[in-house]
């Protein structure tokens, strides 16, 4: 592996270099360069994370593809990456989302492509930076500067309430981080004087600490996974975001949030996580079930695409929470297959978006007869929304609701309820979307998918199939760090 | 102790003697060649702060107290804090009127006066910065203060200007009145106004304490209000929209360096014994700048009144740092929260010069550009300024990988690891307080990158000036990302006062 070890560094910079170059040299004149360049920029940036998937090592629990270089020494801050079984599926998945949102922004952007595109790539390569710092100060400076470019995506490039969606986004998430980084300070100072994330895993705390830093954690991640009540701020990014950036939020910077209960809350304050565990249920229950309800009665296909990813991620805190291996592994596959189908789902309203310019379900209805080979991918991607069997979206739910049932029965009947709410409101918004007469005008004059559309919807329906026919991939590589995990979170930190 | 050690005082001999011979040259100068005043006086303060400079690295060479030497038979100290903050006022100097030469010049105020007044108000800061001595911080203060106050009158056939002059003196008069005031009652209660007497004083605890009290009173009054924080700061917006921008920035950069110089030798050097006072005054007046500079900020729509709340807010956070110090009782701790302190003044000054900087850049001869609107689609019009202006914008709200981030890092560090649960509060309210902050930073992105332009005109070309801008920029972004060379020479330049 040591020959290797400055592959992670290269799928943070590579992507942070080509957008750079985008916003320094990018005009609105050669707009069609800009597009080749960020394309090339975004496969290169995915090529790079290839070793990754390759050369893990499934069968250690440790980290893989490390490097550590002193970086602020006055703080004792290091430059320090590394991936292991949690953490690694994500670094090819941002890479992957990334190549899908420059296709998918193609021919739809027109007003300074070069910045739109830049932006985009800076956020991959700092979003990789998020899920492989292995130092609490690396990984708040990652983890809040890609809030950066994300505000400039949804205010420039978003809907008409942009602004007010851009400020919601910015600030929320920032009032939750803001408490996190007292957090890391805080523990700098227990531990001694290290911002290393391992050294804070084996950290003797006592339960005022351990409550006080859960508390702090949770500030800061449920409002990015985003927990209910604190998830306001998502329909709004969501609805006024451009596709791109409606994609990317869900598909992968939710996904922060839920990463950083694993790689901070469990293991560093695991009594505390024990005795919160019923807080972090109840909510997720209520995310499950009550924003189950309030997507069905959605008017507007995005936000209800938005309801359905909070829904789907109180699947993710469930899992973690009950402390299973089914659970948590269920909660990080759930992770990846959320990724990929809510992505999609966002990509196919981007899709008639682009020809319609509504997202209001009303103004459709009869699409099929008009663009059918769409149709039969949206009908494939709903179909894994809802987690029908054989799609990546049932892999991790499953997972999650087996590993509940084996906690307490209660809680696990009640999650399987969002299997009926999921099916229900995405179907019933496939119905009233796709199928039927055709009652708008503008519908009847809809064209089918051109190639670059079939593209990108195809890779994205490898994908789920893969996934939901062949999940072992996914489920090998994260056995052994879960298992360690759960190992280390049962271990009490009191004496 | 009792050496004048010439030596020790030549930069600011360089810089008086310079000073009154531009004067002089000037008079002779018409106005089209007045560029050569410009180069001579932007001559004279490299030269000043590479002496700075050199002084610098050698004091850092010497270990401990060996560092600070003394000259003019006490009056002045060298130590490499001093020439740490004299390189950075010089070089702020330096850039502030690079920045001001164009906006001077399309506004008939580019004479010799400009330079004049600006060498001599670097030559208080550098006075102050080295001062020793309560008289010669009072003479240091004084020179530079009426030379700003001149700077801001520049404009004297306009209302707001002439109105902001007479506000900033009268104000600036009283804060002098203040300090100068618990400077005596000092004098009174120790005999002595050298500093190290005044400690050592203090230290033998046979000291009035009322008096000391007082006397603490008006002397953290008065620097409150050189400092500009609540309830102190009611010059601040005034001055700061009334004034040309080039004096503006004149105010708002070197002058901070050298107030946050005056705070710590008055202080620490010299009142450390009654730090439990003094600490719980900072305290107040630091949350409640923070609070009402980062909420008043929010109503503004004049760019400069916005900046100036702002750096109310700003300079009420860097007091934090010199808070958390009784806890211990150790220097280390005391120098954990300075040198964070000292890290977060110099990265304010880099930010602040490129603001005001810009702002000078984008306006014209009849257009000021100091409006928010103003601003409004920069993105588009000229996409290297609003990208600057977004890396100072994001740096003074705090939010990596900008300079500014670790800045507050470094100052709630040294709050938290005091493991006072008091302190850990304070670290708290702080950073919700720069929550409310970040508000109106992100407004100023907002209207550059979600606002349509109001104009077609493409943004002022300046040539250099625009490479300056973008170092500026840049400094502020990779001070960010390898922020641990100025965080280490900070640290060091503090242990070396403290141990002096």
């Amino acid at each position: 592996m040591q020959t290797m070890s400055f592959i992670l560094s290269l799928a943070i910079w590579l992507p942070v270099a080509f957008g750079v170059l985008l916003l320094a040299v990018g005009r609105q004149e050669n707009a069609a360069v800009a597009r080749w360049v960020a394309l090339i920029g975004a496969v290169i940036g995915f090529l790079v994370t290839i070793p990754v998937m390759t050369g893990f090592d499934n069968t250690t629990a440790a980290m893989q593809f490390v490097e550590k270089a002193s970086w602020i020494e006055r703080f004792n801050v290091f430059y320090h990456l590394g991936v292991d079984g949690i953490s690694m599926w994500f670094v090819p998945l941002t890479a992957f989302i990334t190549i899908i949102v420059v296709l998918a922004g193609w021919e739809v952007i027109e007003d300074r492509p070069h910045q739109y595109y830049g932006s985009f790539l800076i956020l991959s390569g700092l979003t990789v930076g998020v899920f492989s710092a292995l130092d609490g100060l690396l990984f708040y400076v990652f983890f809040e500067a890609t809030l950066i470019p994300m505000y400039i995506i949804i205010g420039v490039w978003g809907g008409p309430r942009r602004v007010y969606a851009a400020f919601k986004f910015f600030l929320y998430t920032l009032l939750g981080s803001l408490l996190m980084l007292i957090a890391l300070i805080f523990l700098y100072y227990k531990s001694g004087g290290s911002f290393d994330i391992a050294t804070w895993h084996k950290l003797p705390l006592g339960m005022p600490a351990q409550t006080l830093l859960f508390f702090a954690f949770f500030a800061a991640f449920s409002v990015k996974v985003p927990m209910w009540p604190v998830h306001t701020w998502l329909p709004d990014a969501h609805v006024e975001a451009p596709t791109g950036g409606s994609v990317v939020l869900a598909a992968i910077m939710l996904k922060l949030g839920a990463y950083g209960f694993l790689r901070f809350s469990m293991p560093i304050a695991p009594d505390a996580s024990h005795e919160y565990a019923w807080l972090i249920i109840t909510l997720s229950l209520v995310a499950v079930i009550y924003i189950g309800l309030v997507a069905m009665v959605q008017q507007d296909m995005k936000k209800l695409v938005a309801y359905s990813s909070i829904a789907h991620m109180g699947f993710v805190t469930l899992g973690f929470f009950i402390f299973n291996e089914l659970g948590v592994a269920g909660g990080i596959v759930q992770m990846i297959s959320h990724g990929f189908v809510s992505g999609a789902m966002f990509l196919s309203i981007g899709v008639l978006y682009d020809r319609v310019h509504s997202r209001e379900i009303a103004d459709y209805g009869g699409v099929v007869n008009t663009m059918p080979k769409f149709a039969a991918f949206a009908l494939l991607f709903a179909m894994a929304n809802c987690g029908l069997p054989g799609t990546a979206g049932f892999i991790g739910e499953w997972m999650v609701i087996l590993g509940a049932v084996q906690f307490n029965f209660w809680i696990g009947a009640l999650s399987a309820t969002a299997l009926i709410f999921g099916a229900a409101y995405t179907l019933w918004m496939y119905k009233r979307v796709y199928f039927g007469e055709i009652t708008n005008d503008h519908v009847r004059t809809l064209e089918d998918i051109n190639a670059r559309e079939f593209l990108m919807l195809a890779v994205l329906a490898v994908a789920v199939l893969w996934m939901g026919l062949y999940p072992k991939p996914f489920t090998d590589v994260m056995h052994v760090s879960v298992t360690e995990l759960l190992k280390h979170v049962a271990t009490s930190k009191l004496n | 102790m009792n050496q004048m050690n010439w030596l020790v005082v030549s930069p600011e001999i360089l810089l008086l003697v310079a000073a009154c011979a531009i004067a002089l040259i000037d008079l002779f100068l018409t106005d089209p060649k007045r560029r050569t005043t410009f180069w001579l006086t932007q001559l004279t303060l490299a030269a000043f702060a590479l002496m700075h400079g050199s002084m610098l690295s050698q004091g850092l060479g010497a270990n401990g107290a060996a560092a600070s030497v003394y000259g003019m038979q006490g009056l002045v100290v060298s130590d490499p804090m001093g020439h740490l903050l004299a390189l950075c006022a010089g070089i702020a100097m330096m850039m502030t009127l690079a920045y001001a030469q164009p906006y001077a010049g399309s506004r008939d105020l580019l004479k010799g006066e400009l330079f004049v007044l600006a060498m001599f108000a670097l030559l208080g800061i550098a006075v102050m910065i080295s001062a020793n001595n309560f008289l010669v911080i009072y003479v240091g203060l004084e020179l530079m203060s009426l030379s700003l106050y001149a700077l801001v009158a520049l404009r004297r056939d306009h209302g707001v200007s002439t109105e902001a002059a007479m506000k900033y003196f009268v104000l600036g008069a009283l804060a002098s009145g203040f300090l100068l005031y618990g400077m005596s009652m000092m004098y009174g209660a120790t005999h002595s106004l050298d500093l190290p007497e005044v400690f050592n004083a203090i230290q033998t605890g046979q000291i009035n304490a009322i008096v000391l009290t007082f006397g603490i009173v008006f002397i953290v009054a008065g620097l409150a209000f050189k400092l500009g924080v609540v309830p102190f700061h009611m010059w601040v917006p005034d001055v700061y929209q009334g004034a040309p921008t080039a004096v503006t920035l004149m105010i708002g950069g070197a002058p901070k360096l050298a107030a946050f110089a005056i705070t710590i030798r008055v202080l620490v050097e010299g009142l450390s014994g009654l730090a439990h006072d003094w600490q719980q005054m900072l305290i107040v007046l630091s949350v409640l700048s923070m609070a009402l500079g980062n909420l008043a900020a929010i109503a503004q729509t004049n760019l400069k009144r916005m900046l100036a709340y702002s750096g109310i807010a700003q300079l009420g956070f860097m007091l934090l740092g010199l808070t958390p110090t009784v806890i211990g009782a150790n220097t280390l701790s005391a120098a954990n929260g300075y040198s964070s302190a000292l890290f977060y003044v110099i990265s304010y000054v880099l930010t602040t010069l490129g603001t005001f900087g810009l702002i000078m850049f984008l306006s014209r001869a009849g257009f000021e550009s100091e409006e928010v609107s103003d601003l409004a689609g920069l993105g588009r019009r000229s996409p290297w300024l609003a990208g600057v202006m977004t890396v100072f914008m994001f740096s003074l709200a705090g939010v990596p990988p900008m300079v500014g981030f670790y800045a507050k890092f470094a100052i709630l560090q040294a709050l938290v690891t005091t493991a006072d649960p008091a302190y850990i509060t304070l670290a708290v309210v702080a950073v919700l307080l720069s929550l409310i902050g970040a508000f109106y930073y992100l407004r100023i992105v907002k209207v550059m990158y979600f606002d349509e332009p109001t104009t077609d005109a493409p943004a002022p070309q300046h040539g250099g000036l625009g490479i300056l801008l973008a170092f500026n920029g840049a400094a502020a972004l990779v001070l960010g990302l390898l922020p641990d060379g100025l965080m280490a020479l900070c640290r060091d330049v503090i242990v070396a006062a403290l141990a002096g």
